[in-house]
């Protein structure tokens, strides 16, 4: 029996052993399984199947104690969802953060990766060690340095004053609040993006690059009608790994604004954790669900276009 | 490296001449221009390693100044002082390292038993893999808190571990691995008589040092900086992981110290760059392989 390309051991039937060998397989089988299951089944399942449950229900921190006083209500959770005017803000919160933060991460991250693609040796290393850096770095440290940045007599404003311009109070402004935390997320996921874009990059093969030299391309040329054609799926790629990420967008939210000035920067997730801090978790819920729906369905974009590039 | 991009073309076209110096001046541009992206780019370590050396006077000057005057450790001696930085680090380290072994335990098992091995239910398990790898934490959350309350374990190590000890994440990385071990190996260790734990432990798992690797570095940065649900699961300052601690350090009477929390800041970024700086590698093609797997 051999495995195949895919690596799935077709059909699965094994023709060695009688039925009690097999069982036994199954037996040993689940045995490795258990502790994952277990406790995943607690901590994950549980709470997911739980919230689902809570989302049709009018659950509150009031029924704790008392479970059984909950009542169900159907689609109302989801209807007043939709009539609540905060969330309508948060989605367009989140629609913003999601369709402003995407493209300029990914013209960054491009930019960087096409200019490390081109120059070599160890330097590249320490530049791209230098950009992923923030990746790694914790949103509460990262949240207290842009929050001393961004402060109306702060460095950016200082810098900003050399040059003749009069910056604004970021984070205590309606309208500069959520592009500030668009500023600090592209600085922040830029290098994910860039090692995936750098990635693609180097399996672009070098001998179509020397085709379009010969026929006379211009670098802007070449760019154009070569590269980033071949580069297409690892964008789509790209573009769909960090959509999910902006749509969760919350902890920038927390950690700067606290979802203010005047929810300028309420976002689904924010919102959502706002009603179960106010003990509304049957609406907390039907919120977290829709939001789970929107990633599911990029999600499942994602695997459908990496099934097909196989 | 210039002599080799210096020779291919000359296999191509005459003007061997032009192309190469065309080819250097835009490397050298690529070159000037990511130098001063990077500086561009470090400026908030900069600004915060900088301001965590400043007196609280000196944080408060304007225009701001960019070299400290009178360079002091007061910020850093309140840390390791009034303020527990030894029990925060502990926290966060006993943390990291159970939730990381436990994640290398728990999803390589799994993972072997869904690459290598035939069960009923071996479908609907790893289609509940697949599904939560998509649940965004706020959906969880509410339900996830309520039960640790019920079950008691709020402020305790368990509440901090237990939601993270397992991930869908690490059960997809490992089963795609071990999907590319060869079947004969295992095969030919069940006809000489070894136990599916021995072939796991003895065969399969030393040959799974990459995958493994990656799982450490990704569980272990996830965890170091896992903030919202330690906030909310840890409610005493001897259960604060050093994100919570900073956090709530940063707010009230604190919240204008700056030169306190940019001390804090370095303090919770430096264990994580350090151990980045060093596997940096590792740490890159983690994210790639996640991401693109």
């Amino acid at each position: 029996m051999r495995p195949g390309p895919a690596g799935r051991p077709s059909n699965g039937r094994r023709s060695t052993g009688p039925s009690s060998q097999k069982r036994r397989q199954a037996l040993i089988a689940w045995g490795f399984c258990l502790p994952f299951v277990i406790v995943f089944g607690i901590f994950m399942v549980v709470p997911l199947v739980g919230s689902f449950a809570m989302s049709f229900t009018d659950f509150t921190a009031r029924d704790i104690p008392s479970p059984f006083s909950v009542n169900f209500t159907g689609l109302e959770q989801y209807g007043a969802l939709f009539s609540d005017p905060r969330f309508v803000k948060s989605l367009g919160v989140t629609a913003i953060f999601v369709v402003v933060g995407i493209p300029v991460t990914m013209a960054v991250a491009l930019g960087l990766a096409l200019a490390l693609n081109m120059s070599k040796g160890k330097f590249v290393s320490f530049l791209r060690v230098g950009f992923y850096a923030p990746v790694v770095t914790s949103i509460v440290a990262v949240a207290v340095v842009w929050r001393y940045i961004l402060q109306p007599e702060g460095l950016l404003n200082s810098a900003l004053a050399v040059v003749g311009i009069d910056g604004p109070n970021w984070l205590n402004d309606p309208s500069w609040a959520l592009p500030s935390l668009i500023m600090m997320a592209v600085w922040r996921n830029v290098g994910t993006l860039m090692v995936i874009f750098l990635a693609g990059l180097q399996a672009v093969p070098e001998e179509v690059q020397e085709a379009a030299v010969m026929d006379g391309a211009s670098p802007f040329r070449r760019l154009r009608s070569v590269t980033l054609p071949l580069l297409r799926p690892t964008l789509l790629l790209g573009a769909i790994l960090i959509s999910v990420g902006y749509l969760q967008f919350f902890e920038e939210a927390f950690v700067m604004t606290k979802g203010g000035p005047l929810d300028s920067t309420l976002s689904v997730a924010y919102y959502t954790y706002q009603q179960f801090g106010f003990g509304e978790y049957g609406l907390a819920s039907a919120a977290s669900y829709v939001l789970f729906l929107a990633i599911a369905l990029i999600s499942l974009l994602q695997f459908r276009l990496l099934r097909s590039k196989d | 490296m210039s002599s080799t991009t210096a020779v291919r073309p000359a296999t191509g076209t005459p003007p061997t001449t032009r192309r190469p110096r065309r080819r250097l001046s835009g490397r050298a541009l690529s070159f000037i221009i990511l130098t001063i992206g990077l500086l561009v780019w470090l400026v908030p370590f900069a600004w915060m390693a900088l301001g965590s050396v400043k007196t609280q006077s000196e944080i408060l000057q304007r225009p701001p100044t960019w070299w400290p005057e009178n360079p002091t450790g007061d910020n850093f001696a309140q840390w390791f002082g009034p303020l527990d930085f030894g029990t925060f680090f502990t926290n966060s380290l006993v943390v990291a390292v159970v939730t990381v072994l436990g994640n290398l335990i728990f999803c390589s098992m799994v993972g072997y038993a869904l690459a290598k091995m035939e069960f009923p239910g071996k479908k609907i398990l790893f289609a509940v893999v697949m599904i939560t790898l998509m649940v965004p934490g706020v959906v969880t959350f509410v339900p996830l808190f309520v039960m640790v309350s019920k079950l008691g374990l709020v402020n305790s190590y368990a509440a901090l571990i237990l939601p993270f000890i397992t991930a869908p994440l690490g059960v997809f990385l490992m089963r795609q691995f071990m999907l590319g071990i060869p079947e004969a190996l295992i095969e030919a260790a069940r006809i000489d008589g070894a136990s599916e734990l021995r072939i796991f432990a003895r065969v399969v798992m030393p040959l799974c040092g990459p995958p493994l690797a990656t799982l450490a570095i990704l569980t272990f940065l996830t965890s170091w900086n896992n903030f919202l649900w330690p906030l909310v699961s840890a409610q005493t300052e001897s259960m604060y992981t050093l994100p919570v601690a900073l956090s709530l350090y940063s707010t009230g009477q604190n919240a204008t110290n700056y030169g306190l929390l940019l001390a804090g800041s370095v303090l919770v970024i430096t264990p994580i760059l350090a151990l980045f700086v060093v596997l940096q590698r590792y740490f890159i093609q983690g994210i790639a392989t996640a991401g693109l797997k």
